[in-house]
């Protein structure tokens, strides 16, 4: 459950973006997260909510976006993003080559954008 | 109105992880952050590791756990200098409970820290805690599907110890394909099969230790 310890985190960015632009009312928050980052978007979703109980940012809605896999050929560089079923055996569609390409994507953790007034 | 933010959400944890890591970097000290399922061997490895890099190396250990201070009394019992963090219930360290550990212990003279995190594969892979690396323990009776169960972990890890290999005779596990798996993830990681019970593969792994601990040294 370190879902709880990353919602705390965000109600803090939150907190100072809302102060920078002299916001007081939070209506909605947009999380992205890599596909292999080891998120629950539904915990986090909890974790915000009792945190923010009574609070100006009780019940903002959390949106969501998934940033999928991709990775890069180790053996001629081409970019491609492996179907859930081929995470492990990640064979290149251009060539082939089946293990240690790089991961370029699908470990990001940010708050993209708030909503408030 | 809409407020375009693009702040990652573990900043705060990665910025007192990233000072954490200079000021020990500073002094030489490699420091290592050591990750697993609880029962893999974690603080066997250490107890075993210690005793026999005694002579060589200032090794102190920070323990995480949710509850006890068995473990930090177990590593104590090598010579070694440790420090026991109980997170009660919490389920990964972070780099401010990290740093406060170091300042307790006393990091001076230290070549090698070992942050022994609280036993888990997914939570505490998201949290730096001031590492060089992480290090992570499977354990050959845990099943050779881990490291694609569990892939985040092995992606951000430099080292996987696939550990208990004395066992293998008896458990249905594929060193092969549990291999294959980490490097599907992660291309560059480093891969040591050992028994900390036997002391079976444990060269290769100090090894590793005297090479990075090299490149640390001033």
């Amino acid at each position: 459950m370190h879902e709880l310890s990353i919602a705390e985190s965000l109600i803090k960015i939150i907190g100072e973006e809302m102060a920078k632009h002299g916001l007081t009312k939070l209506h909605s928050f947009k999380i992205v997260y890599g596909q292999i980052s080891a998120i629950v978007p539904e915990a986090l979703e909890t974790s915000f909510e009792m945190l923010t109980m009574n609070t100006p940012f009780a019940g903002a809605k959390m949106e969501t976006e998934v940033k999928p896999m991709v990775v890069r050929c180790r053996q001629c560089g081409h970019e491609f993003s492996p179907s859930q079923e081929e995470r492990v055996i990640m064979p290149c569609p251009q060539c082939g080559t089946e293990l240690g390409h790089e991961i370029i994507s699908g470990r990001e953790l940010f708050i993209d954008n708030i909503e408030a007034e | 109105m809409k407020v375009d933010v693009v702040r990652n959400i573990l900043e705060a944890n990665d910025a007192v992880a990233a000072e954490l890591n200079t000021r020990l970097s500073a002094k030489g000290i490699l420091t290592l952050n050591l990750m697993s399922s609880p029962g893999s061997g974690k603080t066997s490895l250490l107890e075993r590791t210690l005793t026999d890099l005694k002579g060589e190396f200032n090794m102190a250990v920070i323990e995480g756990d949710c509850q006890t201070e068995n473990d930090a009394r177990r590593v104590a019992a090598t010579g070694a200098r440790a420090v026991q963090i109980n997170t009660a219930g919490g389920c990964h360290l972070d780099s401010s409970m990290v740093r406060d550990a170091a300042e307790k212990l006393g990091v001076d003279g230290v070549d090698i820290l070992v942050v022994e995190n609280v036993g888990n594969l997914v939570c505490p892979a998201e949290f730096s805690v001031g590492e060089d690396y992480k290090v992570t323990i499977l354990s050959v009776t845990e099943g050779d599907d881990k490291p694609e169960k569990y892939p985040f972990i092995f992606a951000e890890s430099k080292v996987m110890i696939l550990n208990k290999i004395d066992l293998l005779p008896y458990v249905n596990f594929d060193v092969d394909r549990a291999s294959a798996f980490a490097r599907s993830i992660n291309k560059d990681i480093e891969i040591f099969t050992l028994s900390a019970t036997t002391g079976q593969g444990m060269d290769a792994w100090y090894d590793w230790l005297r090479r990075e601990r090299a490149k640390k040294k001033k």
